[in-house]
């Protein structure tokens, strides 16, 4: 099933396939968000902060928004 | 040639450092046109005696721009008639981070510019060492080296790479043209082929191994970014900032007061009396310590940001606090600065630059002053002591704590409440979007540090400091001029009362005596625009009485004693008081951070704006306490 980054817990595991027709899509893909990808959520900061994603080598931080432009399968 | 070179990295990857090692201390700064984002440049000798020269361009991932920051390195390499278009550009690479920093070492060799790529953070590689020859190879021939910022290992190949200028012609990475402004689809296709292109060739470096993050880091980090103690330990490092920026710099604060104060003492001891010495002694030297007194705290507050950035902590504020303050239009990086304001507002706005979002930033320079700041308590203690009766509440409740207390608070919540209102209202050509990397913790490169607060210092004290320097001399002339007359003297006139400025205040009083104010304090708030304390300096001089008011008795009683002429009643009453307290929370009544403002926007819009709004909640308000209480 089709999910987003942002419906990602922290510890959970997902697998890039898309991302977004978005004016951000270009720069998600650039910083590691490319299809294929997997991915795994560290953190999440309280009250529905940021999260913070390991994307292989480099830990990312970014809001909900952002994390929702990308789209993923469980892995 | 080669002798036109412009530095280019993504954010972490020790581009600031390996600018220091090439260019040292042979380094200039200024701004790009139009923007507020800082141009380092510098020059460095080539073995052959020829010199080049240095570009330092603002971090960025890719050409594809977003950030502001990106937008000028895209412009610049997108257009070769530009007068900072390179001969050639160096792009650091971190080796723990190829497959990220490589996108845009691979779209500027598309761009048909020559490249070399300089492999940082080697020693933080934990396995095999990464090969530049197969680097090269993999990367169809761009030449690689290796560099060490700290030691300054690699830097002889570089410059001898640098002075030989031998360039190969490049093969493109990716076939479809890169151009300026590319579409939302066609900046997709570019992303997407260039990252699979640079996924694939790295498995063509057998020295390459993917490593997973630093184990060490995500550790910390579950404590710093921890829902409790990441907030606690954040808390604490605040206090510490907070404790060196208000007690620690009192010290070299006084003593560079009374430095100036004794020269200044001292010159008119030994020169002839007359307008000139005057000029010298009660307006260019105090000027001149005026500005130098800021030093200290701009220094420390620098130091720990400094700190904060290189070692990779700023990222994780970035991240717990975001939350917090992105409803008040403000950024995690904003935190530091606006808690610094409750010491002094001129380091926090110069502290504004670690803040990418121009929109972001703009709001916490513009609300920033309403933290009540060190200079405004001497004249809320003198006001608490003269109208807040000493006594206590349940019996252990003081009731002076409490107002001083308040007057605090006010000031945070205003500056809350008009960052929430300028998110509505000031436009934005950037989208506010996070998009961070949390670096792994690095121990903090002092160097960069001293340098970049080296850098800022100066810049406070020549830029701001004229401004400032300025205004001071002219406050002095208004204050000087004209000069008391022989009945004058013999009335007991004070020279303030009958200078311009005490003449402009009794003119204007009318329109302050709906808030409760009579002539001499309206002289005094014209006279605070120098500096805030300089109040109960004024209070002092029109009263004559001594400046100190908590050992000497004089000025309180006087002022006690003093009668508003205007309503018979006595000029400092509860309502007068605290109306005058509020007025202080919230008027921009501080020529340095008028400077401050003007440096850091460019503009004078923004520090007229600002006074003007800061200037109309503090009348507002005061004239609002003035009838509640009275």
């Amino acid at each position: 099933m089709k999910k987003s980054l942002a419906n990602y817990r922290p510890g959970e595991c997902a697998q890039i396939v898309g991302v977004a027709e978005h004016a951000m899509g270009a720069k998600l893909i650039e910083m590691g968000f490319y299809p294929g990808k997997h991915v795994k959520v560290l953190f999440r900061a309280p009250f529905n902060g940021p999260f913070a994603i390991d994307a292989g080598g480099a830990v990312l931080s970014l809001r909900e928004d952002e994390a929702s432009l990308i789209e993923t399968i469980d892995c | 040639m080669c002798t036109k070179i412009a530095l280019v990295g993504s954010p972490n990857t020790a581009k600031t450092s390996l600018f220091n090692l090439l260019t040292g201390m042979n380094q200039q700064v200024g701004n790009f046109p139009g923007v507020t984002v800082e141009k380092h440049w510098g020059k460095f000798n080539l073995p052959d005696g020829r010199v080049a020269e240095l570009l330092d361009l603002p971090g960025a991932y890719s050409l594809n721009a977003y950030s502001e920051e990106e937008k000028i390195v895209s412009d610049i390499l997108h257009d070769r008639n530009h007068e900072d278009f390179p001969e050639l550009v160096v792009v650091t690479v971190d080796v723990t981070n190829l497959e990220r920093n490589l996108v845009i070492l691979t779209q500027i060799s598309d761009l048909n510019i020559p490249v070399i790529g300089v492999l940082t953070m080697n020693d933080m590689l934990t396995g095999n060492p990464i090969d530049t020859n197969e680097m090269s190879k993999a990367f169809n021939g761009i030449p690689f080296l290796k560099i060490n910022g700290r030691t300054g290992e690699g830097k002889k190949a570089l410059i001898d790479f640098i002075s030989a200028c031998q360039i190969q012609p490049v093969e493109a990475f990716i076939s479809f043209p890169l151009k300026k402004n590319l579409n939302l689809a066609e900046a997709r296709r570019d992303a997407e082929a260039r990252k699979s292109d640079i996924v694939r060739r790295l498995t063509e470096v057998p020295s390459f191994v993917r490593e997973s993050h630093d184990t060490f880091t995500t550790k910390v980090d579950k404590i710093l970014v921890h829902p409790i103690f990441g907030y606690g330990i954040f808390s604490l490092v605040l206090f510490l900032i907070f404790q060196f920026m208000f007690v620690i710099s009192a010290i070299p604060m006084d003593w560079i007061d009374s430095i100036f104060l004794n020269f200044s003492q001292f010159l008119q001891g030994k020169l002839p009396e007359g307008i000139f010495t005057d000029l010298l002694t009660q307006g260019i030297v105090p000027g001149v310590g005026g500005v130098l007194v800021f030093v200290p705290q701009i220094a420390i507050l620098f130091f720990f940001i400094g700190v904060l950035e290189e070692t990779g902590y700023m990222t994780r504020v970035v991240f717990i606090m975001d939350r917090l303050v992105r409803p008040f239009g403000l950024n995690g990086r904003s935190v530091v600065p606006l808690v610094s304001s409750a010491a002094c507002a001129i380091p926090a706005i110069l502290s504004t630059r670690v803040i990418g979002n121009p929109k972001e930033r703009l709001i916490t320079i513009l609300v920033s002053p309403l933290i009540s700041c060190s200079a405004r308590i001497p004249v809320f203690v003198l006001l608490i002591y003269l109208v807040i009766p000493n006594t206590y509440i349940y019996g252990f409740i003081g009731v002076q704590g409490m107002v001083l207390f308040a007057l605090y608070a006010l000031g945070v919540i205003g500056a809350l409440l008009v960052a929430m209102v300028m998110n509505k209202f000031i436009r934005s050509t950037e989208k506010s979007f996070l998009l961070l990397e949390m670096p792994e913790y690095r121990w903090p490169r002092w160097k960069n540090i001293l340098l970049h607060l080296k850098e800022k210092v100066q810049a406070f004290v020549f830029d701001a400091g004229k401004i400032i320097l300025a205004i001071s001399i002219a406050l002095w002339a208004f204050a000087a001029f004209p000069k008391l007359n022989e009945e004058q003297t013999a009335q007991g006139k004070s020279q303030i009362e009958e200078s311009y400025l005490g003449q402009a205040g009794k003119t204007i009083s009318p329109v302050f005596a709906p808030l409760g104010y009579d002539w001499k304090m309206t002289v005094s708030l014209l006279t605070s625009f120098a500096a805030r304390e300089v109040f109960v300096g004024t209070m002092a001089t029109l009263y004559s009485a001594g400046e100190n008011f908590e050992e000497d008795e004089s000025l309180l009683t006087r002022m006690r004693e003093d009668i508003n002429l205007q309503t018979g009643k006595p000029a400092y009453s509860l309502a007068s008081g605290l109306s005058l307290m509020v007025f202080y929370v919230f008027a921009m009544q501080c020529m340095a951070t008028f400077a401050a403002v003007k440096r850091e926007t460019k503009s004078w819009k923004w520090p007229l704006i600002q006074m003007g709004y800061m200037g109309f909640m503090a009348y507002t308000l005061a004239l609002l306490t003035f009838n509640l209480f009275s």
